[in-house]
């Protein structure tokens, strides 16, 4: 099932070519009306003209964060006041906040992108759709509101919080999907357990658009197990509108509408276009917005585009599961490194308890990364040989994920540092 | 029979290759009045085991597992020597003909006796034959 079958399954050709004449456009617009994106082109050396095939996209400046935060709030808007129908405001944890304008047609065409993504999830009129993210200045709780009233469903917009009662409506209101963070779910089974509730058994719920925060593939397989449910991992960002792109019932990799977006995947450091299959920082051009345009922005978040056609027949290009953040990225001797990559890695090893600690330096100009590991104390042998040997394996295991020689360290059971919530397992003792 | 008799229960402790690791294993058993007979550190890069006769092995094991270290129990025998020139020989020169393996072995020399501690691969024939060619072990019931 499709929500618009037409774009969904368009032949890949006159997607593209949909596309470019979207980016030809958008690009001749922002270049006589815009003050910022004309001075910006300019700089760069870059013409309107000189976008000749869709490739050429790449001859366009990058868009960051800051972009927005020294713009704040609306210096970057192309349309007049009266246009916009609504703000939303992103949390600024890491600086000013940034605000995001919509006109009529922004706020439309976000909802039917969120209409998409809820009926590729098996999700239409006849469902029940709790919403649980916040609703608010954040973009979750309003997006997913519009978008499954578009295609039908009834919503509950219980928003975050009161747990209890909203587990109480599930039940009562015969709740079938739900949309809200992996972290909240989870915190609701739990909640239902001490109630002696069974989502499993007791209500009728089949799905959940989980998104917002980085969550894994065990995750996934934790709360369907338990919850006897399906879970869609949703992507989106209030730069680009907010939440917009979801997989389809396959469950593998996040369509990415090519109508309203043009996505890249590029070496975080050079900034250079990576090929498909290939892990990097997501770029993203919103094709179709008004009141904010996005030309290039730089999400920092890390993924590839997933080369072959999805099963479903949408032709439109998957991105894998986010693997990380930019910003987390390690660069030991000119190749990117990951925590995450790390992490997955470890977990493979059965000798070990999962914790570690990632620490670069700095040796006669060549970087070094160490990885500390903890055995489990029923691996531990009292034999040197042995105890060399799954160091060994550590350090093998290790290369053959993250194509770079890394040296490995045995600590001991409970010396490396536990964390709450967000890990810091980096240490970088080098000195730029 | 020999076996259970002569095998005694050494421990074997991970440690981190870095100041006051030895000191806090020290200390641990200190503060449980655990005696140390022998004892020997094996070191790796970055880290080492260290491993000991003690006479209460079950109390040590309890209170270093407590305090977070990684502790196992490992087999050895401990061969009395002559405590003159020649005495490693004899015993050495044992084991070598009855093609056991020695995967390490440690020593202490006291007042009246020198002792070999010795990890090897054939517990049994090693027991056998030390016994056979009149050598004496120290009992486990020592240890425990």
């Amino acid at each position: 099932m499709a929500w618009d079958p037409r774009i969904e399954m368009m032949p890949e050709p006159e997607l593209k070519k949909l596309q470019f004449t979207l980016l030809k456009t958008l690009v001749y617009r922002l270049y006589s009306f815009s003050n910022f994106y004309r001075s910006r082109m300019d700089e760069h050396g870059v013409h309107p003209d000189d976008i000749q095939t869709l490739d050429d996209a790449k001859k366009l400046p990058f868009m960051v964060k800051s972009d927005l935060r020294d713009n704040y709030p609306d210096k970057l808007f192309t349309v007049s006041r009266d246009e916009l129908v609504r703000y939303h405001v992103s949390s600024g944890t890491t600086g000013k906040p940034t605000v995001v304008g919509y006109t009529q047609k922004d706020v439309d065409i976000w909802t039917t992108s969120l209409a998409r993504a809820l009926t590729a999830c098996g999700i239409g009129r006849g469902d029940v759709v709790q919403v649980s993210y916040g609703y608010g200045l954040f973009t979750g709780g309003l997006g997913l509101h519009y978008g499954a009233e578009r295609i039908g469903a009834t919503v509950v917009p219980t928003s975050v919080g009161n747990t209890e009662r909203q587990l109480e409506l599930m039940q009562d209101l015969h709740v079938t999907a739900i949309a809200c963070t992996p972290s909240y779910l989870i915190h609701i089974s739990e909640v239902a357990e001490k109630m002696g509730i069974s989502i499993k058994d007791d209500t009728v719920l089949r799905a959940a658009i989980l998104g917002a925060e980085p969550w894994s593939e065990q995750m996934r397989i934790r709360i369907e197990e338990q919850l006897g449910i399906r879970a869609y991992n949703i992507y989106g960002t209030s730069e680009l509108s907010g939440p917009m792109f979801c997989e389809c019932e396959e469950q593998n990799g996040i369509h990415m509408w090519s109508d309203l977006a043009l996505v890249e995947i590029v070496d975080p450091e050079t900034g250079e276009p990576l090929p498909p299959g290939t892990r990097g920082e997501m770029v993203v051009t919103i094709l179709q917005k008004e009141a904010l345009p996005i030309i290039r922005y730089r999400t920092g978040d890390i993924t590839s585009l997933i080369p072959e056609p999805c099963p479903c027949g949408r032709t439109h290009p998957r991105i894998e599961r986010l693997s990380g953040r930019v910003d987390d990225m390690l660069i030991i001797r000119g190749i990117n490194v990951f925590p995450s990559q790390v992490e997955h890695a470890l977990l493979g090893i059965p000798e070990l308890s999962g914790h570690f600690q990632i620490i670069v330096d700095r040796k006669q100009a060549l970087d070094v990364m160490l990885v500390q590991v903890e055995m489990k104390p029923e691996a531990f042998s009292d034999k040197i040989t042995d105890l060399m040997a799954v160091r060994q394996k550590v350090a093998h295991t290790l290369k053959n994920a993250l194509n770079v020689g890394v040296g490995v360290e045995l600590a001991e059971p409970g010396s490396l540092p536990r964390f709450e919530g967000k890990a810091k397992r980096v240490v970088d003792k080098r000195v730029m | 029979m020999d076996t259970e008799n002569f095998t005694i229960k050494q421990i074997s402790v991970f440690s981190e290759n870095r100041p006051g690791r030895l000191a806090a294993i020290a200390r641990a058993l200190q503060e449980e009045e655990i005696n140390i007979f022998a004892f020997s550190i094996a070191e790796a890069k970055g880290f080492g085991v260290v491993r000991a006769l003690v006479d209460k092995p079950g109390v040590a094991y309890k209170k270093l597992t407590e305090l977070g270290f990684m502790v196992s129990f490992t087999d050895v025998i401990a061969v009395k020597m002559r405590d003159e020139p020649g005495g490693l020989f004899e015993i050495a020169k044992i084991l070598g003909e009855a093609e056991v393996n020695i995967e390490y072995a440690y020593a202490y020399s006291g007042k009246e006796v020198a002792v070999l501690i010795l990890r090897v691969d054939h517990v049994d024939d090693a027991i056998r034959r030390i016994r056979g060619a009149g050598g004496e072990l120290l009992q486990s019931s020592l240890f425990t």
